[in-house]
């Protein structure tokens, strides 16, 4: 099958219009061959990834710079969360700072609004269910298409940036209305109560799924905003399926019981405690900040505790009084950065990390080195609050 | 002895190296090294191996999104995979990621037994034609 471009696609690609939209054409021609596209269909809104120093390095930095040149965004561009929170005091080298910046002056060169989070779904007026967007980062893709009812591939970073600057993605996979719905069911066989259970079920999910939706049947259709997002996170972290869904089917059924939830616990909780707590993978929105301000209930954390989430949030906290009762428990709110691969939680400062994020444990495992005791919320406010 | 395996091409080009072959996925921004190309992840068969120079024949990518980035800095950094080829379906970041990063990529055609395709050696990558060669020695 071959994706067919128009004439003017065909030019672009020809570097008619310069080389770094030659360059978002021939990623765009690329996954549309992957994915077994006909063609290529207008998007309206793109999120991209890949504006951590820490995840796109030296290279992600030339990359950028080079091609903030030419390349500009033709449709509304959220941006995910940098590696720090640029209003905080911090250790970090300047060497980091002054990249990390290199990387914010490009993405804003080429027109992206500077979300800096990984939560566009609580900040912004979306487009409306069944229109086509491009989301990178894994846990909104999950989201837009399982809970918004957009449809977008589980776009790649640079997938997602030849969208912002095409305007286009291929028409394929989840943006085709049949791959929608669930052909595999994951048959929950235990009970599940917090938003943990719900990031294991998405991590052993994400391992087991092969197909790009899973159902998880009638059984997930109550769930809140922070169960969801838990358990998209872990969803995307794990696998390639990049939409879950509430549709009962026959057969094809894969079991999800205490031995499965085991054998996530078993790889991810990697020590008893730790020396500092970390939530917000994805970043905390609202909701979930007033629930951890109402559960603290005037307590204080009897470890160092770091909070994030997107800064018009945390403004908006303010405005309410939940910043400043979540900071006099000795919460550490940090804006415009999350938990993933931040240069605040190293192995070299921490010896482990407290969290119930399961896609954040995945992070501070495989690649800050850090130890992780991966515990739910209420656990954590019942054993490091006093 | 040699065996030719039909692919869909999905980043043109050639390339050749000794195979690093694996039926586990990679997640390309927490399983690899991207300053030596080296498997990290401890939890995957291929860790401690290095990708350098290698044709890489493995599933599909999964995770995060900025695994399209890690593929590019392998790239640049010198230690990426000569070429990639996708066993079952390819995703979209080692399809972007070897799009940005000129990495001929290949996706096996489902059709071909692939059962013994560790036990060989060699490959060439062949991105126009659309022909992985594999060979014993």
């Amino acid at each position: 099958m071959f994706v067919h471009l128009t004439r003017e696609e065909e030019d672009a690609l020809d570097e008619k219009y310069g080389q770094a939209v030659s360059i978002a054409y021939k990623i765009l021609l690329s996954i549309g061959k992957a994915t077994n596209a006909e063609k290529l269909i207008p998007v309206d809104w793109v999120h991209l990834s890949g504006v951590n120093f820490n995840t796109i390095g030296d290279a992600g930095v030339k990359f950028l710079t080079k091609n903030s040149e030419e390349m500009r965004f033709l449709v509304p561009t959220t941006i995910n969360p940098m590696g720090y929170d640029s209003h905080k005091q911090n250790n970090l080298s300047n060497n980091f700072k002054r990249q990390q910046m290199e990387i914010v002056k490009a993405y804003e060169k080429m027109g992206s609004i500077p979300s800096f989070s990984c939560i566009p779904y609580e900040l912004f007026q979306l487009p409306d269910r069944g229109h086509n967007v491009s989301f990178a980062e894994s846990n909104a893709a999950v989201m837009a298409n399982s809970v918004l009812g957009l449809h977008t591939n589980k776009e790649s970073s640079l997938s997602a940036l030849a969208s912002a600057v095409t305007g286009k993605a291929p028409y394929s996979d989840l943006r085709i209305r049949s791959t929608r719905d669930p052909k595999i069911k994951i048959k929950i066989e235990t009970e599940l109560h917090t938003e943990l259970d719900y990031g294991i079920l998405g991590y052993f999910s994400g391992k087991s799924v092969k197909e790009s939706c899973v159902s998880f049947g009638p059984e997930i259709s109550e769930i809140d905003i922070y169960k969801s997002k838990s358990l998209a996170a872990a969803l995307g972290t794990s696998g390639v399926c990049g939409m879950f869904s509430n549709k009962e089917i026959n057969g094809n059924n894969i079991s999800f019981g205490k031995e499965e939830e085991k054998s996530v616990m078993d790889e991810l909780n990697t020590t008893e405690s730790g020396d500092v707590i970390a939530l917000g993978s994805p970043q905390l929105g609202t909701h979930e900040l007033e629930l951890l301000s109402n559960m603290i209930d005037g307590k204080k954390f009897s470890k160092k505790c770091m909070i994030f989430c997107p800064r018009s949030l945390y403004e908006k906290a303010s405005n309410s009084g939940v910043a400043q009762r979540l900071e006099n428990a000795g919460g550490n709110l940090i804006c415009d950065a999350c938990t993933c691969l931040s240069p605040l939680l190293t192995h070299e400062e921490y010896d482990g990390v407290i969290t119930n994020s399961v896609k954040a444990a995945h992070y501070l495992n495989k690649s800050s080195g850090v130890a992780v005791c991966l515990t739910d919320l209420r656990s954590i406010i019942r054993n490091y609050t006093r | 002895m040699s065996y030719s395996l039909r692919c869909k091409v999905i980043v043109g080009g050639k390339a050749s190296g000794s195979m690093l072959v694996t039926k586990q996925p990679i997640n390309f921004l927490s399983s690899v090294d991207l300053l030596t190309g080296m498997i990290t992840d401890k939890n995957h068969e291929l860790c401690g191996e290095f990708v350098k120079d290698h044709v890489l024949v493995f599933p599909y990518a999964v995770g995060s999104s900025v695994g399209a980035y890690s593929i590019f800095a392998l790239k640049s950094n010198g230690v990426s995979p000569s070429g990639i080829v996708c066993t079952s379906r390819t995703d979209i970041t080692t399809a972007s990621g070897c799009a940005v990063a000129n990495i001929p990529l290949l996706e096996l055609c489902g059709d071909q037994d692939i059962a013994e395709i560790q036990n060989y050696k060699q490959a060439i990558v062949d991105g126009i034609s659309g022909i992985l060669q594999i060979k014993k020695v």
